[in-house]
């Protein structure tokens, strides 16, 4: 049994300029202890799908799905407050810009602290050794005195490290980090991929890293989606994604690499006809 | 011959903090002392980590702030802003395209206004010329007459840089300062903004001052690169110098922080993991 599996997912949102399909039929699954990257341009959907998997989309969003299982168990037609009990606690999620996404209003302990208070029973006491744990395990330098820190005072990367933290308290089963490094430095963003893989390594749970930059699939993924406008392009292993990718916008993408530049201009994406699965308009 | 457009010698920044009633001020040194010469036609990147200070040079090479100390020549004559002010032939000569498209523009204002701007500001041309060099200019960034009178928020990330570039350019500048250009948009637009930028860089014979934290894009644009690591070049000299012989602490770290995606790479990496 996959850890969460995912058939035929589509999400349509509700506009002025009538209904606008994000996500179409996608399909995918993850395994206990395997790191699953999601890879695509901005509009492809891949935050979208994931945002459906939490059920955190704003209420113009219809999702649909033949199957959509958590460990076996539907999560498509949870009640909100049952869906409170699972999201947060065995499926975690990471956000691309840290500085947001934590409240600037409270201190950090205090927000680690909340989501212990929310999904376990530990008293004030534990809750607090547990916080200075969860930030030592993160990598942050005198943890007790950084649990009274605001947002504010911590630098980009230590955001992120405090938004892992909070991922992790209750131990999560599924991890999904969308972009958790597009908003920082190459060195930072190099220690918390680290982190991130050593943790995941550590704890066995799976992962599913939403991504745009082809370098970092290629440090940290085991297997790879490739979405556009959507839909799924590809799903391979690393390895062979990069080896031989089957579809023509995986090539594209591939050779938009300006590592992979031969001559003096890069190839983009839009010089590859994109024979296979052609978009078909998703406005409907 | 070629000639030199941009040269600093020893150029510094710093900021004062202000103290308070009970806090003392303190003073940042943003930049402390850089010299280099860029020669007309090249790309000069500059690297380092946020904060490290390249964004404050910038500011300086386009004459946004003064440095504190230290000499600025900008086509071989020295600029000395807080002296002598700022002339629209200065202006004209230094443009600079921001890194967020999303903030740079104005999202009240209509992308032909955008364009126009530059040239109400600078000189005195008519409305309507004004108006056809807008229009030549939208074309040769890849946009459309058509997109002329639409606001910002009906543009993509990738077309919004387009619209900050070609406003960059409406002055027919020699020192174009690219501040993170690329590091919001996508890796495909990535490459398309790349491309635009090196045909621009052809046709004008514009000079590029390109500053990024992506090692694999430097690598593509660049001619020349400076490392900076706390508000000194650590690092400084022609791309193929600095990327086959790194000297310092510092550049070593960034291309081991680099991600690769070659395949080689990846298989070493599982290697890595099943063992």
């Amino acid at each position: 049994m996959s850890l969460l599996e995912i058939e035929n997912l589509t999400v349509e949102f509700d506009t002025a300029g009538g209904k606008l399909r994000a996500v179409d039929g996608i399909s995918l699954s993850v395994e206990e202890g395997e790191v699953l990257a999601v890879v695509g341009e901005s509009g492809s959907g891949k935050s979208v799908s994931m945002l459906a998997v939490m059920g955190l989309l704003p209420w113009t969003a219809t999702v649909t799905a033949d199957r959509l299982a958590f460990q076996g168990r539907d999560i498509l037609n949870l009640s909100p407050a049952e869906r409170r009990r699972i999201v947060g606690k065995d499926i975690a999620m990471i956000f691309q810009e840290p500085i947001a996404s934590l409240n600037p209003c409270f201190t950090v302990g205090f927000q680690i602290e909340e989501t212990l208070h929310q999904h376990t029973d530990l008293d004030r006491a534990a809750r607090h050794r547990r916080a200075i744990e969860l930030l030592k395990s993160v990598g942050i330098p005198e943890p007790e005195d950084r649990l009274g820190a605001f947002p504010h005072q911590m630098s980009g990367g230590q955001c992120q490290r405090v938004m892992i933290a909070i991922a992790l308290a209750c131990g999560p089963k599924l991890l999904i980090a969308d972009e958790p490094t597009t908003a920082l430095d190459v060195t930072i963003q190099k220690q918390i991929l680290d982190l991130l893989m050593d943790l995941q390594a550590k704890t066995g749970m799976g992962m599913i890293l939403i991504t745009h930059d082809m370098g970092v699939v290629a440090e940290t993924a085991d297997r790879v989606v490739v979405q556009y406008m959507g839909r799924k392009m590809e799903e391979a292993d690393v390895l062979s994604l990069f080896e031989k990718p089957k579809s023509a916008y995986t090539r594209a993408l591939l050779s938009a690499l300006p590592e992979n530049a031969v001559g003096d201009r890069l190839p983009t994406v839009s010089d590859f006809a994109l024979d296979d699965t052609p978009y078909t308009g998703a406005r409907t | 011959m070629s000639e030199i457009v941009l040269e600093t010698r020893d150029i510094v920044r710093d900021y004062h903090i202000g103290g308070g009633l009970f806090r003392q001020g303190r003073t940042v040194h943003a930049v402390k002392g850089v010299s280099f010469k860029l020669e007309k036609g090249k790309t000069l990147a500059i690297v380092g980590e946020s904060g490290c200070g390249k964004s404050t040079l910038a500011r300086m090479i386009t004459m946004i702030d003064a440095p504190t100390a230290g000499e600025l020549f900008i086509d071989g004559e020295k600029v000395d802003i807080v002296r002598q002010g700022l002339t629209p032939e200065l202006r004209r000569k230094v443009q600079i395209v921001f890194q967020n498209p999303y903030g740079s523009l104005n999202p009240r204002q209509k992308i032909g206004d955008v364009l126009m701007e530059p040239l109400i500001i600078n000189s005195n041309i008519p409305a309507s010329e004004r108006r056809e060099r807008a229009m030549r200019m939208l074309k040769k960034v890849g946009l459309a007459p058509e997109h002329f009178n639409r606001y910002p928020h009906m543009f993509s990330g990738g077309q919004r840089q387009r619209i900050a570039i070609a406003r960059a350019l409406m002055l027919n500048p020699r020192l174009l300062v690219l501040d993170e250009p690329v590091s919001a948009l996508d890796l495909s637009v990535q490459a398309q903004v790349l491309n635009l930028l090196a045909d621009l860089q052809d046709e004008f014979g514009l000079t590029f001052v390109f500053i990024s934290h992506d090692l694999s894009v430097v690598r593509y644009i660049a001619d020349e690169v400076m490392v900076m690591y706390f508000g000194e070049a650590v690092e400084y000299g022609t791309r193929d110098e600095v990327f086959s012989n790194p000297q310092h602490d510092y550049t070593k770290t960034l291309f081991a922080a680099t991600p690769r995606a070659d395949v080689e790479s990846i298989r070493a990496r599982l290697a890595r993991k099943a063992a």
